[in-house]
């Protein structure tokens, strides 16, 4: 009986949760993905690398549908994300997407910021949001900070309250997009240790990170990607030592 | 009040200068009646003329290609002619084209009196610079900010509402004012096609007495004080609407 238990449960973390299939995405004539393929189970946390340019927010932006794609598929939950009669709010309300740029609505307060969307979007009721909305306030460390407003927080607070933003629509995957590249290295540790907690609750995570040693750490598995494919995916572990593409091993020299 | 009177009626015997709103009650009432036409012109058109920004701003964003040429051509028409010329094309225009009702008497009635035509006029007037001021404004709100909206699963319209405006509101406020406070000024031109507002009625009364300068001197310092209270009103809202650690650019 018990074994059994554990094999329904490691079928189930072993689900694709996103499968993206030959995904091609170009702006005007500049190709930016060039068929790219692969997918994300339940519960692991994949880190895509690599160069400037190579498309890596281009594919979280088609992940949850804010760029469309030209051709191939993007299944999150089931759901087709490349389909005309696409369901706009039941895909965003599953994948939440944290920018390098916080991107708060400068207006409202810290709290208000995390309670916005699911009140306005989702009708949820507002007693209920607000509970939600402290618990992740406290959960990124930031419940004395309810009350201010995002001119008045540090980029490491903003980027800890657009994280609690994204939670609070309760997603099942977690994209990050160089969510501390604009930080100084003191206030990189909050963010980062926010996201690795997370991980260790078994939030699916994708994110696109300059931080090698971060990625090597949270990991599972990691993609490269140059030009618009990915050139090498692996086990995080055997990544960073044994990369085997010459592209791969190149951009590891120059970011490690 | 009898004293007021009093001291008005002796300035004017011994100076000649003759103010008789404020020592003959008819004309008094007559003039105050008339500050208050212009008070209930000025707010109906500002409050429509902004209904016009908002919905001309939105409609310029939408797909359909002819009703943005529509507010385009709407505003060029009305930046770009005469506010008096507009007054007149509404009233004497498309004022002999609207149906008419039959009244108590038994007299053919149009349906849109003097008031409501000069509303309608002035508020189309301001209203196209209001759009151009919004559409700015919303030009303004960082496109990633919307972006972070659409990724929270508020649609166009939603995303509108709760961020692009309110944000778009702020960053516009000042030309905004400036074209306001232009709009009160405006609303003397309703003097053209007869509505009894304050610039009318000194005309009347001016006619009546032969005090032109006075008169004058009343209507510029009722102006000054209308829009002088007007743009204290805008700075308390900007002052309401202040967020902290937040310049609108
Ligand atoms: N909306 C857009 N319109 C036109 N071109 C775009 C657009 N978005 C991205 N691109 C182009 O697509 C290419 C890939 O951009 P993308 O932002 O996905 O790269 P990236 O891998 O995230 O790079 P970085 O590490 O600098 O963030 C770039 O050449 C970029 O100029
Ligand atoms: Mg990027």
């Amino acid at each position: 009986m018990v074994g059994e238990g554990v094999m329904a449960m490691d079928k189930a973390l072993k689900e694709p949760q996103v499968v993206i299939t030959d995904v091609h995405k170009s702006f005007g004539t500049v190709q930016v993905l060039k068929g790219v393929s692969m997918s994300v189970r339940k519960s692991e946390v994949v880190c895509i690398i690599g160069p400037s340019g190579s498309g890596k927010s281009t594919l979280l932006r088609c992940i949850n549908a804010l760029v469309p794609i030209d051709k191939g598929s993007i299944k999150v939950d089931g759901i087709e994300v490349n389909d005309p009669k696409l369901d706009e709010l039941a895909l965003r309300r599953r994948v939440g997407i944290v920018f390098q740029s916080y991107n708060l609505f400068p207006h409202r307060t810290a709290l208000q910021n995390i309670m916005m969307a699911p009140v306005h979007v989702l009708r949820q009721d507002k007693a209920e949001v607000e509970a939600r909305a402290r618990k992740l306030l406290a959960k990124v460390r930031l419940s004395e900070k309810a009350d201010s407003y995002p001119g008045e927080l540090s980029g490491g607070q903003q980027q800890r309250v657009a994280i609690a933003r994204s939670l609070c629509m309760m997603p099942d995957v977690m994209m990050f997009d160089e969510v501390t590249a604009a930080l100084d290295p003191e206030t990189v540790k909050e963010v980062l240790n926010t996201i690795r907690e997370l991980a260790a609750e078994g939030m699916t995570c994708i994110l696109v990170t300059h931080e090698m040693g971060f990625a090597r750490e949270v990991a599972d598995t990691v993609h490269f990607t140059d030009h618009g494919r990915i050139v090498e995916s692996g086990d995080a572990k055997a990544f960073f030592t044994s990369a085997s593409d010459p592209r791969t091993r190149e951009f590891l020299t120059q970011v490690l | 009040m009898e004293s007021i009177q009093a001291w008005f009626r002796r300035l004017y015997d011994e100076t000649g200068i003759n103010l008789t709103i404020f020592y003959d009650p008819w004309d008094g009432l007559k003039y105050l009646k008339g500050i208050g036409l212009t008070i209930e012109l000025a707010v109906l058109s500002v409050l429509l003329s902004l209904v016009v920004g908002v919905v001309g701003a939105w409609l310029q964003g939408v797909r359909f290609a002819p009703l943005r040429w529509l507010v385009y051509g709407y505003i060029q028409f009305f930046r770009n002619t005469p506010p008096l010329a507009q007054l007149y094309f509404f009233y004497f225009g498309l004022g002999a084209l609207v149906p008419t009702t039959t009244n108590a008497f038994g007299l053919a009635e149009p349906i849109l009196n003097n008031f409501q035509w000069a509303v309608i006029a002035l508020s189309f007037f301001a209203g196209a610079f209001n759009v151009e001021i919004f559409r700015s404004g919303i030009e303004a709100v960082p496109h990633t900010t919307v972006e972070a909206a659409r990724a929270l699963g508020y649609s166009r319209l939603k995303s509108y509402i709760h961020i692009v405006l309110p944000l778009a509101i702020r960053i516009c406020l000042p030309s905004l004012n400036n074209n306001l406070v232009n709009l009160v000024k405006t609303t003397a031109i309703a003097y053209a096609i007869a509505v009894p507002e304050a610039l009318y009625v000194a005309n009347q009364l001016w006619s009546d007495n032969l005090n032109v300068p006075e008169m004058m001197n009343v209507v510029l310092v009722t102006y000054l004080t209308l829009v002088g209270l007007f743009v204290f009103g805008v700075s308390r809202i900007e002052r309401a609407l202040h967020v902290p650690g937040y310049t609108p650019s």
